[in-house]
């Protein structure tokens, strides 16, 4: 890959009063391509997730965007920086549409007045380039939505907004197969159009279905970044329940990522 | 399913179907809306004038509106509170409060009567700011918060009126409101203009939505709800321009109640912060999904904050109307059944008691339902205990509606 990470951190540490959840973590994040982050339960995948979101302050640690050394210290910084996070349990109003939904906390005006027509059209550009066929009308209720319309409205409305960076936690956990084919073929779109994705999963199946590149966390440390080519199901599991599988993977459980 | 992404725009026929199918669908899938309330009022309306004629005189209907007027006034604030889907037990004694400020005021300290009602809305804006304030920072459920408040509040209502003593207003603004009307030809006029400016807001909105390739509502759907407009409030202005007095030779007396254009300008207005407005949009968030809102970037203890103030502030308004109305203010002014009532009014007007889901509306419509099985009663000759009976059935009817809706909402996808 000729171009450089768009999200890179790199030392990252965060604890949680005496427990410490993330030793030492580097992550890098490319565009134009599917990374996968996996982990079994507690291996500190959300906060990560979290930490990049803003949502957690970092301990200590590099946060680099687009090669620049930045501050993110709370969701708007990151939602600036054009990363947005689409949430395991999506994060939705099921009392309102699916246009107010995709543009809730970030509604246009003019003047004092919401601007409902064009968010109307920007919405369903947006639903459009993502060739999403399966809404009805986008005014209706989010309530009245299968679950994988739910998930395809919150990816849509992660990606309204020119974001650079998409992080999808458990995008497909709670689907059924189809909506999960559905899914999973939206996350690789996104990222043939440029975007650079993150993908958090426990299913192998998925995760090698469309991901480019595995990152294994293990007891919050990083135990490797690899390639999906590279590498075999059976290593990633490894890597993921005692993390490491021979050379690949943490040296004595503690070290630093090989 | 269609497989459609971009909703294009239909034949002008199928549009109406379409859209009339849409309405019968949400209400079967337990999106009942204002029905309950509208059946509601016709039956009443209908059992009453048949059993008691002096029911639908113009003299009793006028006393509709200023019966009603400081209820629906609260309950109009209270929605704001009902849809984060908490709730404010204080409000009616907040009300007091407020009118026992604007009597002390007025009547002993001998203010101008602006003053004195910009003392009252002040008063009830603090009230607000610090309930809500104890619910979204403190995180004091606001069924405690408002429940202590009830009962301060009633102390402060006896405190600032001196023990039970009746302070009377003899303010003729403060008093005009409830007992003195517009002049028919401006109640007239206002009608027409209210009206027609109804209908050009719809087509305005409708042609601009059918010029950018947009789903607009159809022609016929506008043209309906305009005539509906038209019909009712067109029916009740000339039945309140109508002679009320017994002897008119003596002293005329007819037209709109002043406080009726008041309800209606806050009506306007409370609506248009709730669907036009972001603020509005992220009330409904928050009591939609409060995790949601947050995460969108919403300061949920700020609306929080503020939807108290408004029932609270509103509380005033409703506090001074029923000031003027009894011309007076006593202990007892707020109290009793008042917030049961404005609870009540805002329920079966069809807000949901679980957050979410509300109209400024529905107050309107259910404060008219409370008011006309109160008066309807009246009437009958029925005492208190009956009536207090029966407005409490009614409210657990429409509370259970609510939540039978819900339930069916759940079950047909649609919650």
């Amino acid at each position: 890959m000729s171009q450089g990470p768009i999200l890179e951190l790199r030392g990252i540490n965060k604890s949680f009063g005496p427990v410490q959840v993330l030793h030492d973590v580097a992550f890098s994040v490319y565009p134009g391509e599917v990374t996968a982050l996996v982990g079994d339960n507690g291996a500190g995948k959300s906060t990560l997730v979290k930490c990049i979101g803003g949502i957690h302050p970092i301990d200590s640690g590099e946060y680099f965007f687009d090669g620049e050394r930045v501050h993110v210290s709370g969701p708007r910084d990151a939602a600036a920086l054009g990363v947005e996070i689409v949430y395991q349990d999506l994060a939705l109003c099921d009392n309102l549409d699916i246009v107010q939904n995709m543009f809730l906390g970030r509604e246009r005006k003019s003047g004092l007045v919401l601007d409902e027509d064009t968010m109307e059209e920007m919405a369903a550009k947006t639903l459009a380039g993502l060739s999403v066929r399966t809404v009805k009308s986008l005014r209706q209720h989010v309530s009245s939505l299968s679950g994988g319309q739910r998930q395809t409205v919150a990816i849509a409305k992660a990606v309204l907004w020119n974001s650079k960076v998409v992080i999808l936690d458990e995008p497909t956990a709670a689907l059924g197969v189809a909506q999960t084919a559905q899914v999973l073929e939206l996350v690789r779109r996104l990222a043939d159009k440029g975007l650079a994705v993150v993908l958090i999963s426990h299913n192998m199946n998925d995760v090698f279905a469309v991901s480019d590149r595995i990152a294994a966390l293990y007891l919050g440390r990083m135990a490797a970044e690899v390639k999906a080519s590279e590498v075999t199901h059976a290593q990633i599991v490894e890597l993921i329940t005692s993390g490491r599988s021979g050379e690949l993977g943490l040296k004595n459980g503690n070290g630093a990522a090989s | 399913m269609t497989t459609e992404t971009l909703p294009k725009q239909e034949s002008a026929e199928s549009a109406l179907g379409g859209h009339v199918k849409g309405y019968i669908e949400r209400v079967k899938g337990g999106e009942l809306g204002a029905l309950p309330a509208v059946f509601g009022l016709v039956i009443l309306c209908v059992v009453f004038s048949v059993l008691r004629p002096a029911f639908l005189s113009a003299v009793n209907f006028a006393n509709l509106f200023t019966q009603g007027a400081a209820v629906a006034v609260i309950a109009m604030g209270l929605i704001f509170v009902l849809l984060l889907g908490e709730i404010d037990l204080s409000a009616g004694f907040a009300s007091g409060v407020c009118a026992a400020v604007l009597a002390v005021l007025l009547t002993l300290q001998g203010w101008p009567w602006y003053l004195a009602v910009l003392a009252a809305m002040v008063t009830g804006a603090v009230i607000g700011l610090v309930l809500g304030s104890l619910v979204a920072k403190l995180g004091i459920p606001s069924f405690v918060v408002t429940l202590a408040a009830f009962l301060a509040f009633q102390g402060v209502v006896l405190l600032l009126v001196k023990d039970g003593t009746n302070i009377s207003i003899r303010d003729e603004t403060i008093l005009a409101i409830a007992n003195k009307n517009v002049p028919p030809v401006v109640g007239w006029v206002a009608l027409v203009a209210g009206v027609l400016a109804y209908a050009a807001l719809q087509f305005v909105q409708a042609r601009r939505r059918a010029a950018r390739g947009l789903v607009a509502t159809p022609v016929a759907v506008i043209a309906a709800r305009v005539a509906t407009l038209a019909v009712v409030a067109g029916v009740a202005v000339y039945v309140l321009n109508l002679e009320r007095s017994r002897n008119a030779a003596l002293v005329s007396l007819k037209g709109v109640p002043i406080v009726v254009p008041l309800i209606v300008i806050l009506l306007i207005v409370w609506t248009f912060v709730l669907r036009r407005t972001a603020y509005g949009r992220h009330i409904y968030a928050v009591g939609g999904n409060a995790e949601a809102a947050r995460r969108a970037g919403i300061n949920v203890d700020r609306i929080r904050i503020s939807a108290f103030v408004i029932c609270s502030f509103m509380a005033s308004l409703g506090g001074i109307i029923a000031a003027s109305r009894a011309n007076s203010v006593d202990p007892n002014t707020g109290g009793s059944n008042v917030l049961l009532f404005a609870v009540g009014a805002a329920v079966i007007g069809g807000t949901s008691l679980f957050g979410g889901k509300g109209r400024a509306l529905d107050a309107l419509l259910g404060g008219a339902v409370v008011a006309v099985i109160e008066n309807g009663m009246g009437l009958m000759g029925y005492s208190a205990g009956v009536k207090f009976v029966v407005t409490g059935s009614v409210l657990l009817l429409a509370a259970g509606v609510d939540a039978l809706s819900r339930k069916r909402a759940a079950a047909t996808g649609r919650r």
